[in-house]
């Protein structure tokens, strides 16, 4: 790499020295370092946690996966329509994430959100359904893959506009606090979205404002086809946050209680004291950008490489080698979670169409006819 | 009534409408300690406090979206842009966000919110400083488009839209803060949205006037008047939903009429109403309906290029004799 150039220095906050200009010192070098270190972790973290949580996290991975891949086989079979954006490979990040949250707390992001969805608590038949197009959705059929909501268990969507969320989820986090309740904000989103103004915009109002939002980039390497070092010059996500004053971690996104933690500690500062954190969780996503992707912008051999780290499969290694599980207990797991899937695929397939009428609801929320309108006011 | 003026008036609908409802609050641009760029916003930080009366750094697409967000949980945010000329960059929020989240979501996340602030022409600010943009807001379902042009309009208008469930584009004419009109002070005087208002009546010709035209249209129908033409001036007030047929019953009484904006003309506004008008009272009309825009140019800086790129008396009253066939 270059040679730094630009010598001045300027102090932080905490007495530190830091460099502007070029960094003489590879980011993903010393990312992939801090990977491997954190990968051994994950036995260690299995002691802290109870038996239950950990078979709930290790079930609800599974049933994302097999969600996932039952979509995919519906959509080959043209039952869901547009744009499908598999979660396969990245389900340690949101269910990790939503499993450090409360109930009421509230999630956003982006459109590969199925498993979010599902991991926020929105069943997996009303999934399904959206998928479908139908009426017993949780959109009512008019969102799709890429804008599932439920405001029962504050899912706030599903948005399909890079970086759209990130200031939604920030206004989200700004009514917490103006309300002074102690709900807080879970915002995922790509690191294509790093890239976007959305993104520097919405950190600089957080931190300036002390907002309770936690921004959770799951960097899964690439934009649609184009990877993380074609698009971004500085690729040290979690680092950027320095730029607001913002708590930053790295995180590995291929072990779901790394992500746990790491979100725990994030929702502590962000209920106790209202600040936001930036959490960068390096993830990988098996399948292709959307269903319509062939992915020939990577090698099979560096897909292989991460598939070795199969968030699911590393999970299910260590509940064993603990003893929390064995085989015949994840058997029966994988059988109760394709019932539970077939079931989704079954109430999708039951769910009647929207009616034709529902056309024309849901535009506004107070319609306004101007008086006098005749019978061709639509 | 007292006599104030549009930014008055503007003044009183947003501090009456925080102090009935707490979840309102104002974000924006130097709202707070500055007063407001042209300081519609006066006196609100020192009454209301910094919780609800929020500047912002200059972040348009920022902020805007932090708006909508804080309306799905059920705050009703006013989103002050400093000119509407900033909305530009906070476009995907209004758009994307505001206007599709009720629809998106099958009805579940209403997004009660209302961005405001000057637009259309100014005083010699050349061409970024200085555009109609109603057009693009008023495209898109899912959004209300309300453009007052007298203070009581603006007051009554404004209390609506606060209290809306919808997202509002609110548009004040940059050049009529100062405007002065008679304005009720009942605090619960409001204007229904989808209301156009006759502001003249008249039998021989219709103008169909909104924000600033609304006055040149008046000063024009005084002008015609002295040469025993009778015009009836309607505002529609709200641009979406548009009063159609407030327009149709005019239009039938007149069978002429005139369309006037400042706006450019290409998909503008008008030609909206004038196709509106040809679908509904195509048989009653004796001329074809005329529309009368500001000139398909950016906004130029010199004063003699600005003031004839804004459609003034004379083009109105010309216009109103062409449909006269005089």
């Amino acid at each position: 790499m270059s040679k730094q150039t630009a010598a001045s220095e300027m102090s932080t906050g905490s007495g530190e020295k830091t460099r502007t200009g070029v960094i003489d010192q590879d980011p993903p070098k010393a990312v992939a370092q801090q990977l491997k270190t954190v990968k051994q972790e994950q036995k260690h973290r299995v002691d802290d946690i109870d038996q239950k949580t950990l078979i709930d996290l290790y079930r609800q991975m599974l049933l994302v996966r097999r969600f996932e891949e039952k979509a995919a086989e519906a959509y080959s079979m043209g039952k869901i329509g547009g744009f499908c954006h598999l979660y396969i490979g990245q389900e340690a990040v949101a269910i990790g994430a939503i499993s450090a949250i409360r109930t009421d707390d509230y999630v956003l992001t982006s459109y590969r959100e199925h498993g979010h969805a599902i991991a926020k608590g929105i069943s997996p038949n009303a999934v399904m359904a959206e998928l479908f197009g139908k009426a017993g959705g949780c959109s009512s059929g008019k969102g799709g893959s890429m804008h599932m909501f439920d405001r029962n268990v504050n899912f706030l969507g599903g948005h399909a506009i890079v970086g759209g969320q990130i200031p939604l989820a920030t206004g989200v986090a700004f009514a917490s606090k103006y309300r002074g309740t102690d709900q807080v904000t879970l915002c995922f989103f790509g690191e294509a979205a790093v890239n976007q103004g959305a993104f520097h915009e919405s950190l600089n109002m957080a931190q300036l404002w002390k907002l309770p939002c936690i921004y959770i980039c799951e960097n899964n390497q690439y934009g649609m086809g184009t990877s993380l070092d074609r698009a971004m010059s500085f690729q040290n996500i979690a680092e950027k946050a320095r730029a607001y004053e913002i708590a930053s971690e790295f995180v590995d996104g291929m072990d779901v209680l790394a992500v746990r933690e790491a979100t725990a500690r994030a929702v502590e500062r962000a209920r106790k004291d209202f600040l936001p954190t930036l959490l960068e969780v390096r993830t990988y996503r098996f399948m292709g950008h959307s269903m319509s992707d062939p992915g020939s912008y990577r090698t099979r051999a560096e897909i292989e490489k991460h598939q070795e780290r199969d968030p699911v499969k590393v999970f299910s290694a260590t509940l064993k080698e603990k003893g929390i599980v064995d085989d015949a207990a994840l058997a029966e797991m994988e059988k109760s979670v394709r019932e539970e899937v077939e079931h989704a695929l079954r109430f999708a397939e039951d769910s009647p169409q929207p009616a034709p009428e529902e056309l024309y609801t849901d535009v506004y929320a107070n319609p306004i006819v101007p008086r006098n309108r005749g019978i061709d006011s639509k | 009534m007292a006599v104030i003026t549009m930014r008055e008036a503007l003044n009183q609908a947003l501090r009456e409408e925080m102090l009935r409802d707490q979840d309102v609050f104002l974000m924006g641009e130097e709202v707070a300690e500055y007063q407001g760029a042209y300081k519609v916003t006066k006196g609100l930080l020192e009454e209301l406090g910094s919780k609800r009366v929020v500047d912002t750094p200059i972040t348009e697409l920022g902020f805007a979206g932090l708006g909508v967000g804080a309306a799905m949980v059920g705050l009703r945010p006013i989103i002050e842009f400093m000119t509407f000329n900033f909305s530009i960059l906070a476009t995907d929020q209004i758009i994307n966000s505001a206007a599709k989240m009720f629809y998106m979501s099958g009805g579940q996340f209403k997004i009660p919110i209302v961005f405001r602030g000057p637009g259309g022409s100014a005083f010699q600010v050349s061409s970024q400083h200085s555009q109609a943009l109603e057009s693009w807001f008023a495209y898109f379902p899912g959004l209300k488009v309300v453009m007052p042009s007298t203070p009581a309009d603006a007051k009554g208008l404004l209390k609506t839209s606060i209290r809306d469930d919808d997202p509002v584009i609110f548009i004040e004419q940059e050049r009529m803060y100062g405007h002065k009109g008679e304005v009720p002070e009942d605090p619960e005087f409001t204007i229904p949205l989808g209301l156009a208002d006759v502001k003249r009546e008249g039998t021989d010709a219709t103008i169909v006037a909104r924000s600033l035209m609304v006055p040149v249209a008046l000063k024009a129908a005084e002008e015609l008047q002295k040469q025993g033409i009778s015009c009836e001036v309607i505002d529609p007030r709200t641009i979406r939903p548009l009063d159609i047929d407030t327009i149709v019953e005019s239009v039938k009484k007149t069978s002429r009429v005139v369309v006037a904006e400042e706006s450019h003309p290409f998909c503008g506004v008008a030609a909206e109403i004038s196709m509106e008008i040809m679908d509904r009272a195509f048989d009653y009309l004796d001329a074809p309906v005329k529309r009368v825009s500001g000139a398909d140019v950016p906004m130029p800086y010199a004063k003699n290029l600005e003031e004839l790129a804004i459609p003034g008396v004379d083009q109105l009253v010309a216009a109103v004799h062409e449909v006269s066939y005089m």
